[in-house]
């Protein structure tokens, strides 16, 4: 009873952030100053989401086998290499460095 | 009140579920002047709206093409079934996705999109300011809020831009378009 609450609140919640854009600026011009914040939303975000998803474990942040991997997918990119050949060496590059170590 | 009395675990898990996909809110907020059509079309296609097909249907800048945000979408959303699907059947076979450098693959998917779309000082000022705010607050707050705090970076583009000559009449014309 209590974990189908739980998952129909996030699962409602979830929808409910997912879509409050949308909907209510869905189609719209947005005014110009808010189009010069909007347009730097997606280097902003995905900054963080590398950050994050790079260096945190939990609430700490750590360096591991991520590291190497995207430091790897840093060089791949360095040489203009295509977006497919980054993600495989980054992979790659963290899969090699945890067999190693 | 009833929640919190009858439970407070349910409160526990509730939060940092919500506040994990709390970055959804800019995140919809960014693609949403590209999304047409009645308002449960909008509200579908910002279920399809996850980091991946989010970062992939980004065009630069303020743009994003709703037809590839639709597709990866989809394609993820099936991937992630179906991986999950694989990974109950025959889970104890294929090892840790860990072993397989997966959890490196798309800061790096990030990384090379971020590259592809950072052509200008502002745009390289905000990256750095998002991912320091995230480094920053990671060790101080529950998973979820670094990225949430970390969207507000984006707010040095209220301040008028710097006259750069070349991409602003390039952009202006492009939005003269549609």
């Amino acid at each position: 009873m209590s974990s189908r609450l739980l998952v129909g609140i996030v699962g409602a919640g979830t929808v409910a952030l997912n879509g409050i854009g949308p909907l209510l600026l869905g189609g719209r011009q947005l005014p110009e100053r808010l189009t010069g914040v909007v347009s730097l939303l997606a280097p902003t975000l995905l900054a963080a989401l590398i950050v994050t998803q790079t260096f945190a474990s939990g609430t700490a942040l750590v360096v591991d086998a991520r590291v190497a991997g995207v430091a790897a997918a840093v060089i791949a990119i360095v040489l203009r290499a295509p977006i497919l050949v980054v993600i495989v060496v980054a992979a790659v590059g963290a899969a090699a460095t945890r067999a190693l170590s | 009140m009833s929640v919190l009395s009858g439970g407070g675990t349910l409160v526990a898990a509730v939060v940092p579920s919500l506040l994990l996909t709390a970055r959804y809110a800019p995140i919809g907020a960014s693609v949403a002047p590209w999304l047409h059509g009645p308002w449960w079309r909008r509200l579908l296609v910002a279920q399809l709206t996850v980091d991946e097909s989010w970062a992939i249907s980004n065009l630069g800048g303020e743009r994003f093409d709703p037809q590839r945000l639709v597709g990866a979408g989809i394609v993820l959303y099936l991937a992630w079934v179906g991986g999950t699907a694989v990974g109950v059947a025959g889970g104890g076979f294929l090892g840790k996705p860990d072993d397989l450098g997966l959890d490196a693959a798309f800061p790096a998917l990030f990384l090379a999109l971020l590259v592809a779309q950072v052509h200008d000082r502002r745009g390289l000022a905000a990256a750095l300011l998002g991912g320091a705010i995230a480094a920053v607050l990671v060790p101080f707050t529950p998973a979820g809020v670094p990225i949430i705090v970390a969207s507000a970076g984006c707010l040095i583009g209220l301040r008028p831009p710097v006259p750069a000559p070349s991409p602003e009449p390039d952009r202006a014309a492009k939005e003269g378009l549609p």
